[in-house]
């Protein structure tokens, strides 16, 4: 039986691995230079993303899949959405509930030291 | 009616109407393959967002991970160093696997074979690496699921059940490598064709992917 499956010149598989130590290695300094707040997590946030869009669309073959196979797998993860975005809400509220009724405790006891 | 709308026109639609094998194509093991990563992406993200919720929702001070997980080179604390190695092994076993894939399809037998090995080999790496990381947590730091000496309880129980059960994925993918690996090496799928070598293949990409999310969300952020 002839192979169904996908062929694509190695070349592209050179350009997008040396891609994702590219984009690897940003995402470290973001942490090794300290960034902090907002450009931070926009900085990972975005690294990350490319990360998994190549890996997914090159190095899994997603971008040379028919249709039929792309929606039946990257659209029901949009409910993880939702699920991120509810528990997000309600840990709000979850948090402000602790410090009102417990405080929020400044120094916390540390355990003793693992005795081993 | 589909043909009244026009929507008939759509691949979309033609593939999922017609009274044939829904993914034209593909090969049913790859499409099965595909099913159960689905699955995994949403035990991963169940695992993610309740590491979310705990850490929202704490009073305590969350530790921090650049401090935690610093190293020693040459006398200096370097942050997150081998969480840095252990990133770029994962992305050079991927590479490996993929010119695995490329390889099965030109039919060349045993450099697939080798490259599925050496990407078995960057695994082991990898779970190394994590219980030197994991053996030093509870050791010198005195991390347990049940609390911590640097700040909030739920870091010890979200750290080792996020990375757990990565690490257990990883573990099952270099098992899975090295069996697929013997097999192709002795020439079993010669007559059947190499999907086998693509499907083991989405198995370990969607192993660094899922790391991809773990290194940003738990170690960066």
């Amino acid at each position: 039986m002839a192979d169904t499956g996908q062929q694509h010149p190695i070349s592209v598989y050179f350009w997008i691995w040396a891609l994702l130590f590219v984009f690897s290695a940003a995402s470290y300094m973001v942490d090794y230079l300290a960034f902090q707040g907002y450009t931070r997590w926009t900085l990972i946030i975005i690294f990350m993303m490319l990360k998994a869009g190549f890996i997914v669309a090159i190095f899994m073959h997603m971008r040379w899949e028919r249709v039929a196979l792309i929606t039946a797998i990257l659209v029901p993860p949009g409910a993880l959405l939702v699920l991120v975005g509810l528990m997000a809400m309600e840990s709000d509220y979850t948090w402000l509930t602790r410090v009102v009724h417990f405080g929020a405790d400044p120094a916390p006891v540390p355990l003793p030291p693992p005795s081993h | 009616m589909a043909e009244a709308t026009g929507l008939r026109n759509l691949q979309l639609v033609n593939d999922w109407a017609d009274d044939v094998a829904v993914f034209r194509g593909v090969p049913w093991g790859k499409a099965m393959m595909w099913i159960f990563l689905l699955s995994d992406t949403f035990i991963f993200t169940c695992f993610l967002t309740s590491y979310m919720t705990v850490r929202m929702t704490t009073a305590e001070p969350w530790p921090n991970p650049s401090e935690v997980f610093a190293l020693e080179a040459f006398g200096v604390p370097v942050p997150l160093l081998l969480i840095a190695i252990m990133t770029f092994i994962l992305i050079t076993s991927s590479g490996t696997m993929a010119m695995a894939v490329n390889m099965g399809y030109r039919r060349k037998r045993v450099p697939a074979a080798l490259l599925m090995l050496v990407t078995a080999v960057f695994g082991a790496m990898f779970v190394g690496m994590q219980m030197f990381e994991w053996t030093k947590l509870i050791v010198d730091e005195g991390v347990r699921p049940w609390g911590n000496p640097m700040g909030a309880a739920q870091f010890g129980s979200a750290f080792f059940m996020i990375t757990g059960f990565h690490g257990l994925h990883v573990s099952a993918g270099v098992v899975y490598l090295i069996i697929v690996a013997v097999r192709v090496w002795r020439g079993r799928y010669e007559e059947k064709g190499y999907d086998i070598i693509e499907i083991t293949g989405l198995y370990w990409h969607f192993v660094d992917l899922v790391w991809v999310f773990i290194f940003a969300f738990f170690y960066l952020w």
